[in-house]
């Protein structure tokens, strides 16, 4: 028997902050790729502490819901997870490289294969790309578009930034769109001047977050004057500064996002058969056969 | 008929080894196949002759079938707790004790343990389902089909005030995950980030769960509650006390270990009481060093502070860090009082219960209101005057 873990952070105070924890898990449930599925949280329940015993599987592949290699997936949740032989450097990590390392939790007896969060695999490349699709409702997007990917950035964490860089770079390797740069709210360049670092007229903006919350919905909309106060909303487009701004909400809640879970849970040798073209199937993916895009995810408060 | 031909082969396969189950025995001897049940013996049986004395044992048949093939699992909590649900003895209970529930059912009203069932009597009680508590939640197990009183078992679930309520009242649900979006909101609609608060809503119903769909439900209403109560019961749970998790504490909670320990004790009392939580603590401050406030009579046990617990915390640990000083403000006698009777209603939860027009109570909003209004400076302040500057 082989269980998948996502581990997320939660909240004490949003309930919202664990909606796309609950949304991949789900996803992954109904590819039937693993016998049980659990999500576990920093900040809600099941807590890391508790998860490893409620699953009866011996294998436990744990993949963190989380954008950047750093405190939480090199410090927390190992710790929390009672992986007591864990070390950063079983990762051999550049700080954008993990893959997975195989430990024992100790309070369970069972074998852990503790994978790099989801934010740093490749597969991460197709769902910014599906993100900027699904805002913009238009499957082929890229020509005539700019895009822009958003992190929080730190001076505490350098992989924090390294991880939206390196996206960044991929999906300018694929000319498939006119420009794509990286932008910070907390390091320069900031996403606050977003129309200046672009000549498209057209830009798609997409925060790699995991979850929408006071940054997505609040602080970066206002920031580029996509609107006056978030509680009143904002449109996708957006006109600022004679620029289209397509923002797109945390790519977190992209249903292709559960892919990613996929991977990170087969790179470490979960056996998953053909799950990942299920996934690709229920969701639509930008990579995918089919090349639709799925609909109904959420663009805004205000939209 | 519910004894059916695989039940034959799979019995008549395995007496080889010898099975022993729920006090159904079957074995293998040279002399043909012998077996026994509390009420009957068979021995020196034929091919032919194991097929009829099967049948006039049929409940024992089909309920090894039920434990040993459909839910299986020996040894894990999940089984120990389906077994619970429907009394049966459990088969890891160290003490040999009668099934009880989670220690402690949170209800000073509730009914001692009962005694474990054997299988006649727990298929008469299935019939009519048999009913349990866990936490807030009733279940209910019984026979997917009672006319036939077949092996199979299905599970109900509702909240305990429910209990006598009307099916069709109530919102109806089969998927184990509509039970997160019950258990987020309290019946005010609020945001519920502890589990295990005692705030479930009412006013909706889980019928005919499969065991794995049971025990799922439960998993979202009750976090590894079960996995505990299994360890509870095996005699390992593991307890992590207050300083050994404070010291864990890393990032913005490195500073909850400077909590002072008599701050810990009136955490434990503010934050791990019946009223608040349903889980009953079994930390303490360090082993062998206990709380000296009651850890509760909650069902499930609480083997570690939890992280809303080292949240506050690290709040405390911050407002404790403060000196203290002397203050002098002017009040009346009452007005004194009134501060007492607000900290009270705040913290009993109780302001919504306030009349409107109650002035008598101390934390009426209009006598709150009309003191603010007679003791706050323009700033918004208490008129204080610090006498140790």
């Amino acid at each position: 028997m082989q269980a998948l873990v996502v581990a997320a952070h939660g909240s004490h105070l949003n309930p919202d902050a664990s909606d796309p924890t609950y949304a991949h898990a789900d996803t992954v449930r109904e590819t039937g790729a693993f016998d049980e599925v659990r999500e576990a949280f920093w900040k809600e329940e099941p807590h890391f502490r508790e998860v490893i015993r409620t699953v009866e599987s011996d294998e436990v592949f744990v993949v963190p819901l989380f954008i950047s290699e750093g405190y939480f997936t090199e410090q927390v949740i190992p710790r929390e997870l009672r992986l007591e032989q864990w070390d950063p450097d079983k990762w051999e990590s550049d700080g954008t490289s993990a893959s997975q390392v195989t430990l024992e939790a100790t309070d369970a007896g069972k074998t852990i294969h503790y994978c790099g969060p989801v934010g740093t695999h490749d597969a991460m490349t197709d769902v910014i790309v599906q993100r900027a699709e699904t805002a913009t409702e238009k499957p082929g997007v890229g020509e005539g578009f700019g895009l822009a990917v958003v992190g929080h950035g730190t001076d505490r964490n350098e992989n924090s930034a390294k991880a939206i860089e390196y996206h960044t770079e991929r999906i300018r390797e694929r000319d498939r769109f006119d420009e794509v740069k990286a932008l910070f709210m907390d390091e320069e360049p900031e996403v606050d001047d977003v129309t200046e670092y672009f000549e498209s007229e057209d830009v798609v903006v997409v925060p790699l977050f995991v979850a929408d919350g006071y940054h997505t919905q609040e602080d970066i909309p206002e920031d580029m004057a996509l609107t006056e106060d978030y509680r009143l909303g904002w449109d996708v487009p957006a006109e600022v500064d004679g620029h289209r701004i397509w923002y797109t909400g945390a790519v977190g809640t992209e249903d292709l996002m559960a892919d990613v879970l996929l991977e990170r849970a087969a790179d470490a040798g979960a056996d998953i058969g053909d799950a990942r073209e299920t996934v690709r199937k229920l969701v639509g993916s930008a990579t995918g056969a089919d090349g639709e895009p799925s609909a109904g995810t959420e663009t805004g408060m205000g939209d | 008929m519910t004894v059916t031909a695989d039940d034959i082969e799979t019995l008549a396969e395995r007496a080889a080894s010898g099975i022993a189950f729920d006090g159904f025995r079957v074995a293998e001897t040279d002399d043909g196949y012998a077996l026994e049940t509390p009420e009957n013996e068979w021995t020196g049986l034929e091919d032919a002759d194991l097929e009829r004395a099967l049948e006039a044992c049929e409940e024992y048949v089909t309920n090894w079938r039920y434990w040993q093939e459909t839910v299986g699992g020996a040894g894990t909590a999940r089984r120990a707790f389906l077994r619970w649900c429907e009394r049966a003895p459990l088969e890891d209970d160290r003490t040999g004790a009668s099934p009880g529930g989670p220690v402690g059912s949170g209800d000073s009203n509730s009914p001692a343990p009962e005694e474990p069932l054997a299988v006649a009597d727990r298929y008469d009680a299935l019939g009519e389902g048999i009913d349990r508590r866990w936490g807030q939640l009733a279940i209910t197990t019984r026979f997917l089909d009672v006319d036939d009183r077949d092996y199979e078992r299905v599970y109900d679930i509702w909240h305990v005030d429910d209990a006598d309520a009307d099916l069709a009242a109530l919102e109806v649900h089969d998927d184990p995950r509509a039970a997160r979006e019950i258990a987020t909101y309290d019946p005010d609609g609020r945001y519920r980030p502890l589990k295990t608060a005692p705030t479930l809503a009412t006013g909706w119903a889980f019928t005919g769960l499969t065991g794995d769909e049971l025990v799922e439900t439960i998993g979202f209403f009750y976090p590894a509650t079960i996995a505990n109560w299994h360890r509870e019961r095996r005699g390992n749970l593991d307890v992590d006390h207050w300083l050994e998790t404070a010291q864990r504490q890393t990032g913005i909670y490195d500073v909850v270990d400077e909590l002072p320990r008599e701050a810990v004790a009136w955490m434990a009392e503010a934050c791990c009481v019946d009223s608040q939580c349903l889980r009953r603590r079994e930390w303490e401050y360090d082993e062998g060093d206990d709380i000296d406030v009651d850890g509760g009579d909650g069902p499930f046990p609480c083997r570690e502070p939890c992280s809303l617990v080292i949240a506050a915390a690290r709040t405390w640990a911050i407002l404790e860090s403060e000196d203290e000083h002397a203050y002098r403000l002017e009040l009346t006698t009452s007005e004194l009082n009134q501060l007492e009777e607000l900290i009270d209603a705040v913290a009993e939860g109780r302001t919504d219960e306030i009349r409107e027009a109650d002035v008598t109570d101390g934390a009426n909003r209009y006598r709150a209101r009309y003191l603010r209004a007679k003791r706050f400076d323009e700033n918004g302040a208490l008129e204080a005057t610090k006498l140790d500057d």
